[in-house]
């Protein structure tokens, strides 16, 4: 990865242009890279005196998100219908790292997680919750990267495959659970829990494809539904579910690379959820993992060599993340700017499970096909 | 939430004499759990409302449709009451409602919230958003969904709509929405994005003027990359026009996007030597 830094003189030459236009977008851009480029002429400043600068505060966060693995502090009870994705957060994290959690604790996760297991099929985010497409994805991909057979064979495969036909629509679409909002997340969860866990069907996926296409805007990204608004989380869902779908040829890519790289900001160097909005470190992720599915599709059509190719400028993207978005040292929060009024930036979302646990996972449900195949 | 003030006369349900026929279930995350949220005494104590405590908690929005529906209970307070729960948590995914005058609301505070904009949809079909924050991408896209489900595509609409963007980019040239919003126009002229003289013209007359927009030289390359296809190039929109504007933009105007631009330029090269090898074959055919 390049790593030359950009000097503030750089930086500072790409602020926004307003164009003696105020509006309330301009207004909220200006305060951002107000914040940002005193983070940086900061930055600047310790760096000349400390050259190991920047720095990954690693044992830092390893030691937070250990503890948080066991207890969570009182602001997070608005998560307590998450329960299963602080888990998938903080031990993908942890990984990530290179410093997972001991047998004993992993075990503990698995039991927890069984706890969550709803008898109609699929995980709630708690004991005793509605199955939900997102908790019982977090579930899965949690139980993945645990990755033992206790962790693998604690999930009743089929009953989550009676709930993803419960949750399914004949359009294609996947509600996120009973009674719940149909989405572009629905049917991202959906095709990833069942490829991984072994219970896809091209029946269960019947049109499915198409409805995700359908929420392709103008702009080139993907919408949460159709006629939305593009939207990073929902472009990731869009372009990776038609990859697992191996569908990918439905979609306008040229477009789609177009809008991604555009989200990247010029002068913060991360990424906006949507044009004309303001950088937040959760699109990282989200536009960032988009990236390497775009130049998988581009290498097929066009050369084999793009499958290298990373369109988005990693080194700015980096300079954010560690610069920007990791608090002072001895205050041990690291925070995310964009999105003061989100108290949940602490765990911001990590959502790809690393490749390797896709594959052992996938493999040990393909040696162990589910006790019942689909019968709809 | 709750008023702190209610908790003297508070009693818990478990000791209230008409839930005595109910038996308390146990939260049971097994005897190791993990991720364990400190839930205070007094939040246990207030279970008697576990939305206000979560918004997020769908297993409880999901119980309180069923019983509404069974009970055949009153939707509109059931409306205002989601509207206070939904007013205090702005990421709320959960805002089961679909009416127009909690989203307005929801717009007020936050006018780009997503959730409230998905469920203006549902409900609203007005025009002219745009008057307060020509930068307000949510409303843009709201004018696209409008013209394409209601008002539809006719030529007629099409030119209006060109006419009331470049208006608008003549305004604010650095404004990506109303940019994008011109090309998903264009997506519905015949003629395509090269072939509408109003937009080539308007565009060239900006370049000329001395705009570096990195808007407008992408839209300049667009222009050059869809002449050639359909093999209308000329003096201006041509191959060697649209490398030096990638070469512009990943050099000095838009130097964050500079992989892409030189991507798209390998684009134009390959064209290129394509185009010459054609004519050095047809020449040697007439040799």
């Amino acid at each position: 990865m390049h790593s030359i830094i950009r000097c503030y003189a750089e930086i500072d030459i790409e602020a926004f242009d307003f164009e003696k236009v105020h509006t309330d977008t301009s207004g909220d851009q200006m305060d951002v890279e107000h914040t940002i480029k005193k983070i940086y002429r900061q930055f600047e400043r310790e760096s000349s005196i400390d050259p190991e600068l920047p720095k990954l505060k690693k044992n830092l966060h390893i030691k937070l998100l250990k503890s948080w693995l066991k207890d969570l502090p009182k602001n997070y009870e608005c998560l307590d219908a998450s329960r299963t994705w602080l888990i998938y957060w903080i031990l993908h994290s942890l990984w990530i790292l290179n410093d997972m959690p001991d047998s004993e604790t992993l075990s503990q996760c698995v039991e927890f997680i069984k706890k969550c297991q709803h008898e109609e099929g699929g995980y709630g985010g708690g004991y005793l919750q509605f199955p939900h497409l997102g908790t019982t994805y977090a579930a899965v991909n949690a139980l993945s990267i645990i990755g033992t057979d206790e962790a693998y064979d604690s999930i009743d495969r089929s009953s989550l495959q009676k709930f993803l036909w419960t949750v399914r629509d004949v359009d294609g679409s996947f509600a996120l659970h009973r009674g719940g909002e149909q989405d572009i997340r629905g049917v991202y969860c959906a095709i990833s829990i069942a490829k991984i866990t072994n219970i896809y069907t091209d029946t269960l996926f019947d049109k499915t494809a198409e409805w995700v296409v359908s929420c392709q805007t103008y702009e080139g990204g993907f919408a949460g539904c159709p006629g939305m608004e593009a939207h990073g989380g929902y472009a990731f869902c869009g372009v990776a579910t038609l990859a697992l779908l191996n569908r990918t040829q439905l979609c306008d890519v040229d477009a789609l690379l177009r809008w991604s790289v555009n989200r990247q900001m010029r002068l913060e160097g991360g990424f906006q959820g949507r044009t004309n909005k303001l950088v937040d470190g959760c699109y990282s992720f989200w536009q960032g993992a988009a990236f390497p599915i775009i130049s998988a599709i581009l290498s097929k059509q066009e050369n084999k060599e793009l499958i290298e190719t990373v369109f988005f400028d990693q080194g700015a993207l980096q300079e954010y993340i560690i610069i920007c978005c990791q608090g002072p040292e001895g205050v041990g929060d690291p925070f995310v700017i964009g999105c003061p009024s989100n108290e949940l930036n602490r765990v911001h979302p990590l959502h790809n499970v690393a490749p390797h646990f896709v594959y052992n996972a996938v493999h040990y449900f393909i040696r162990h096909p589910p006790p019942v195949k689909d019968k709809n | 939430m709750s008023d702190s003030g209610d908790d003297a006369a508070w009693v818990p349900y478990k000791e209230r004499p008409e839930w005595g026929d109910v038996t308390p279930v146990k939260e049971d995350d097994g005897s190791n759990p993990v991720v364990v949220i400190a839930y205070s005494e007094k939040l246990l104590q207030l279970t008697k409302d576990a939305v206000e405590l979560n918004p997020a908690n769908y297993t409880v929005w999901q119980y309180r449709r069923d019983i509404l529906k069974a009970l055949g209970g009153d939707l509109m307070s059931e409306l205002d009451y989601m509207e206070a729960v939904i007013k205090q948590s702005p990421k709320n995914y959960q805002d089961p409602s679909r009416e127009l005058e909690l989203t307005g609301d929801a717009l007020l505070h936050d006018p780009k919230n997503y959730h409230a904009w998905q469920h203006r949809q549902w409900a609203m079909k007005t025009f002219g958003l745009l008057t307060d924050d020509v930068r307000n991408n949510s409303a843009w896209n709201q004018r696209y969904f409008i013209v394409n489900n209601h008002l539809g595509w006719s030529d007629i609409n099409v030119q209006k709509e060109i006419c009331y963007t470049l208006e608008k980019i003549k305004f604010i040239k650095n404004n990506e929405s109303a940019w994008n919003y011109l090309r998903g126009v264009l997506l519905h002229d015949k003629r395509g994005l090269s072939g509408n003289a109003v937009v080539t013209s308007f565009c060239e007359e900006l370049y000329k003027n001395k705009c570096r927009s990195s808007y407008l030289l992408a839209f300049l390359i667009d222009i050059c990359d869809e002449a050639l296809k359909k093999g209308e190039n000329n003096s201006l929109h041509n191959c060697n026009r649209a490398m030096e504007l990638c070469a512009a933009l990943a050099n000095k105007y838009d130097k964050i996007r500079s992989k892409y631009w030189n991507y798209i330029s390998t684009k134009f090269i390959k064209y290129q030597t394509e185009s010459e090898s054609n004519k050095n074959g047809a020449d040697k055919l007439i040799e």
